[in-house]
């Protein structure tokens, strides 16, 4: 299996690396096969742009070891600079130069001969929706279109692994959505992708694999359905016709959840037919018949905030979804 | 090959920050309007009454381009900090770009901006009444002061710029340099201002530019040092500042691409 980044144990702080510094990040390993879009997931402060620009030679680690597209991180950090182009949080774009003059004068900087560079720019901004917009001044371009001229400028020279550090924030739905396609076309194109966000849906529509990380550490790693299915257990949503019933149900049941208005009680499981079938008829027998039921599998909401919630980080939640007595 | 490279890097970022400066309408207006309107400020309002031996508009050109030279290093101060906290050097910064050429765009633009200025208020005071040598020897000469003296307030500037990394902290050079020259022989002669400023303003170096550019056109300095003497002082605070702010600015844009 061929990886474009490989990196162990890498460690940063900030404000002095002693003990006073803030830990950022505390001992990350990192595997992003190539050819794959690979998305580091985490809340605000997790560390994932920290990551990225270390990655991205921005920044220097204070310790740990990275190959980035066969180039050493640190011993060959120009060679890791050839092969990436990396989109940051804000669009590194020039606001006051044009669309075109922005593609241009990226790909005058990668040394693309003027008449080269200008047949690119077209290209791209054709290539992006851009082309009506390309001789307006960036300024007034949308935020949308900010973040596709920011894309086509990291396709000028097709790099070996983009970064996209979360590309989609402050976008509305629909830009979001455009965005997403134009990344899996470049992924399709053999580009292998890494990105951050806090958005699951966007690591779960995306993503091939997907990092979780919080304060620092890499908390869970895998596929979208691996994480889901991690949690084992899968959630069973119970509604009753009354308040004695609802009332009745929980004396009988461990429940995880339950809302007296709406007089629903949720019960985990391991998901079985079985053990809906037991539930039910226990619930019959107490004089507690369910009036609806709904089996929910957890969303990655549900991973991530198991795995992320401040006292409990060791996914100790999987233990405590009880099944019915 | 290398240098092939630099060159070319350094020539698509001068052709940035000079289209950068074009369109930002507003700075470059100000940056236009300030020299007509402090000569004419100097020479009609203020200058009837200041005693310094002749017509006050050939004493005053040289210091109101220092004057001018100190706001436009305030906006090179500004125009670097501004680019610093910008996305777009993050990515300049992740491409093989030489930190030199990022920053020899803003100084190139920095001077182009700086010497319309000067052109600005030397065109004013002619059509004034400003009357200097016309010895083409002494014009060169006086300009290679001017140029000197912006390429090392340029340089100053974006290493503030880089420095203080907000454009609002950077606004705080524009009021120090723009101060500065009232307390140098810009505007008075040094034995006219109170005994307590007198040793600032004879000993700043601000003082020998201004006096070199007067000796030069107008044949005598209002220090009645001689102008050699005034150019030689000049020359030696351009290139101390020019290499202090030089390896700062190097420094700094190195050492926050790695912070």
């Amino acid at each position: 299996m061929a990886y474009t980044v490989k990196a162990e144990g890498v460690r940063k702080s900030f404000g002095g690396a002693g003990k006073g510094g803030k830990v950022v990040l505390d001992g990350v390993d990192l595997a992003v096969e190539t050819g794959s879009i690979f998305a580091l997931l985490g809340p605000n402060g997790a560390g994932k742009t920290t990551l990225v620009r270390i990655l991205a030679t921005l920044i220097r680690p204070d310790a740990g070891t990275a190959t980035v597209a066969g180039h050493d991180l640190l011993g060959d950090p120009v060679g890791v600079r050839r092969s990436i182009s990396l989109t940051g949080q804000y669009a590194a774009v020039d606001d006051m130069l044009t669309g075109d003059e922005n593609l241009r004068m990226m790909a005058r900087l990668l040394h693309l001969r003027p008449r080269e560079a200008a047949a690119r720019s077209a290209e791209l901004l054709a290539e992006f929706g851009l082309a009506d917009a390309s001789d307006r001044r960036v300024k007034a371009y949308s935020g949308g279109m900010r973040r596709r001229l920011d894309l086509a400028i990291s396709m000028i020279v097709r790099p070996a692994l983009l970064f996209l550090d979360e590309p989609t924030t402050g976008l509305d739905p629909r830009s979001r959505e455009q965005l997403w396609g134009t990344v899996r076309k470049l992924s399709d194109e053999g580009v292998t992708v890494l990105l951050t966000t806090q958005y699951l849906a966007e690591a779960d529509v995306l993503a091939d694999r997907i990092a979780m990380l919080d304060r620092g550490r890499i908390v869970a790693e895998g596929s979208a359905d691996e994480l889901k299915s991690s949690l084992r257990g899968e959630v069973v949503r119970l509604q009753f016709a009354d308040q004695a019933d609802y009332k009745r149900a929980l004396r009988e049941v461990i429940a995880i959840g339950a809302d007296e208005r709406l007089r629903t009680v949720e019960v985990g499981t391991d998901g079985s037919a079985a053990a809906v079938y037991r539930l039910l008829g226990l619930l019959q027998a107490a004089g507690a018949p369910a009036a609806r039921v709904s089996v929910d599998r957890p969303s990655l909401d549900d991973v991530f905030l198991n795995l992320t919630d401040g006292s409990r980080t060791d996914g100790s939640r999987t233990d405590e979804i009880a099944s019915a007595r | 090959m290398t240098t092939a490279y630099a060159l070319s890097d350094t020539s698509v970022m001068i052709t940035r920050c000079m289209r950068r400066s074009l369109r930002d309408p507003e700075a470059f207006f100000t940056a236009l309007m300030l020299p007509v309107v402090l000569m004419l400020l100097f020479v009609y309002i203020f200058g009837g009454d200041l005693n310094t031996g002749g017509k006050y508009v050939d004493y005053v050109v040289p210091g109101l381009i220092v004057l001018c030279a100190g706001f436009g290093a305030g906006t090179t101060a500004v125009v670097v900090a501004t680019d610093m906290s910008s996305g777009i050097v993050d990515r300049f910064r992740s491409m093989p770009i030489h930190a030199s050429s990022v920053l020899a765009g803003h100084i190139v633009a920095s001077l182009a901006r700086n010497l319309l200025a000067t052109a600005l208020v030397i065109a004013v005071g002619l059509g004034v009444g400003w009357r200097p040598t016309d010895s083409p020897v002494r014009w060169l000469a006086a300009v290679a002061m001017i140029v000197a003296f912006i390429l090392a307030m340029s340089w100053l500037a974006a290493a503030f710029g880089l420095l203080v990394g907000s454009p609002e902290a950077a606004t705080g050079a524009t009021f120090v340099l723009m101060f500065i020259p009232y307390l140098s022989t810009a505007f008075v002669p040094a034995r006219t201002l109170p005994a307590v400023l007198r040793p600032i303003a004879a000993n700043q170096p601000f003082t020998p530019v201004i006096e070199t550019m007067r000796g030069l056109w107008m044949g005598r300095t209002s220090t009645g040092a001689s102008v050699g003497h005034e150019a030689l002082l000049a020359a030696g605070y351009c290139a101390a500042i020019l290499i202090v702010a030089v390896v700062a600015a190097s420094r700094l844009y190195t050492r926050r691409t790695a912070a």
